[in-house]
């Protein structure tokens, strides 16, 4: 299963979450299986308009079942629902800590927005 | 011919120009209110509604069973108004600028295009002034569409367009195809940083323009300097005169409440031909 982080700088796992999601500079995703990790860069982080729908796409594209953000707004998380991305909230923590209240199921879900 | 006024900041007296200038000009002409997000320049007119007509965009719709997820739309759009998940895409409408572009790279032809409604054009009649207005639907988020079709009533020899503030979209299409641009501006520090911005843009755009100093006072350090730094005609200065402000308070045009006022308005129009 791959979980995507949002990511404001660094690019590996000791780096910092991003508490935005469409404007988030960087998306790590993370391979459970492997526990191998990529770093894409959020190519639409400066987009007039429509960032957290395309940031969706991204994320979806790579595969990921599961968003790790701090916030997300109501167009893309509309979006990520239907692709069947469950969405979970994590704030200021690197993206090795909320990897691990994930695993500890201690990470509240998204629910709506 | 037609003038826009115009300011990077808001407030500075963009209306109360464009309106008294069409009263004292006393000749027929079309005063067309731009500003389709907070249209106010009717609030100064006394006359009748003679049309009122609904403002539509072209927005994409996807038949499904003919779209095979290929992308090309979401990849096309400009404005991020459609996303794909290798399925059929989600569409955005509110962010759609209706420009048909989706529906044209679709192999498919799987797109089609509905009309959405996204505000009003009305048209007032005031004695000699025909003032066109628009009013953009509430939770609407993109203007230009409405600022283009209330340009559509531009007509005969002067044409005065009151734009919206600020430097982005919405003052490009105010702006665009006019024959000079007034920037109004104020002896303030965010006056002038506004107006460096404004200016930037109607240099871009490579129509002529000049300033006018709405609450001049004496002793401007700012915008004078800048303005003769930069070789930038002050066509006109309005004196920061309480009575001004308590006139448009209650929604009288100054050139009717204050006529000495009157001669002000008349030669910035001529000053506007002259320079124009």
């Amino acid at each position: 299963m791959k979980i995507a982080f949002t990511v404001s700088d660094g690019a590996d796992m000791s780096a910092r979450m991003d508490s935005r999601f469409g404007r988030a500079a960087k998306f790590l995703i993370y391979d459970t299986e492997t526990k191998a990790f990529s770093v894409i860069d959020n190519a639409y982080a400066q987009a007039g308009q429509g960032a957290g729908l395309k940031a969706a796409e991204t994320v979806v594209k790579a595969g990921a079942v599961v968003l790790v953000t701090g916030d997300c707004g109501p167009k893309a998380f509309q979006a990520l629902k239907n692709a069947g991305v469950k969405v979970y909230s994590a704030k200021d923590v690197s993206v090795a800590g909320a990897l691990e209240a994930f695993n500890e199921a201690k990470l509240a879900e998204i629910a709506s927005a | 011919m037609k003038i826009a006024f115009a300011s990077g900041k808001g407030g500075t007296g963009k209306t109360t120009l464009a309106v008294n200038v069409a009263l004292a000009a006393k000749t027929p002409l079309r005063l067309l209110d731009c500003d389709v997000e907070a249209p106010n320049a009717h609030l100064f007119l006394k006359g009748d509604l003679v049309n009122r007509r609904i403002v539509t965009v072209p927005v994409p719709v996807i038949d499904e069973a003919r779209c095979d997820g290929c992308g090309e739309c979401s990849r096309f759009c400009a404005f991020n108004a459609i996303v794909s998940f290798g399925t059929v895409p989600a569409i955005s409408q509110d962010m759609c600028h209706g420009c048909g572009g989706c529906m044209r790279v679709c192999p498919q032809k799987a797109i089609r295009e509905i009309e959405k409604r996204i505000g009003i054009v009305e048209t007032m009649r005031c004695g000699a002034v025909t003032l066109a207005y628009g009013v953009l639907d509430v939770g609407v988020a993109i203007a230009p569409p409405l600022i283009r079709a209330v340009k559509e009533e531009a007509e005969g020899e002067l044409v005065l367009i009151d734009a919206p503030p600020g430097t982005s979209c919405p003052v490009i299409a105010a702006v665009r195809e006019t024959d000079y641009v007034v920037l109004v501006t104020e002896p303030t520090p965010f006056g002038l940083n506004d107006l460096r911005l404004a200016v930037d843009v109607v240099r871009e755009l490579g129509i002529p323009f000049g300033a006018v100093v709405n609450r001049a006072q004496e002793g401007d350090d700012l915008v004078r300097p800048y303005l003769d730094e930069e070789n930038i005609a002050l066509l006109a200065e309005i004196p920061h005169d309480r009575r001004i402000a308590e006139v448009y308070a209650t929604g009288k045009p100054v050139v009717e409440a204050l006529p000495e006022y009157e001669k002000l308005f008349t030669s910035l129009l001529h000053r506007i031909r002259e320079e124009a």
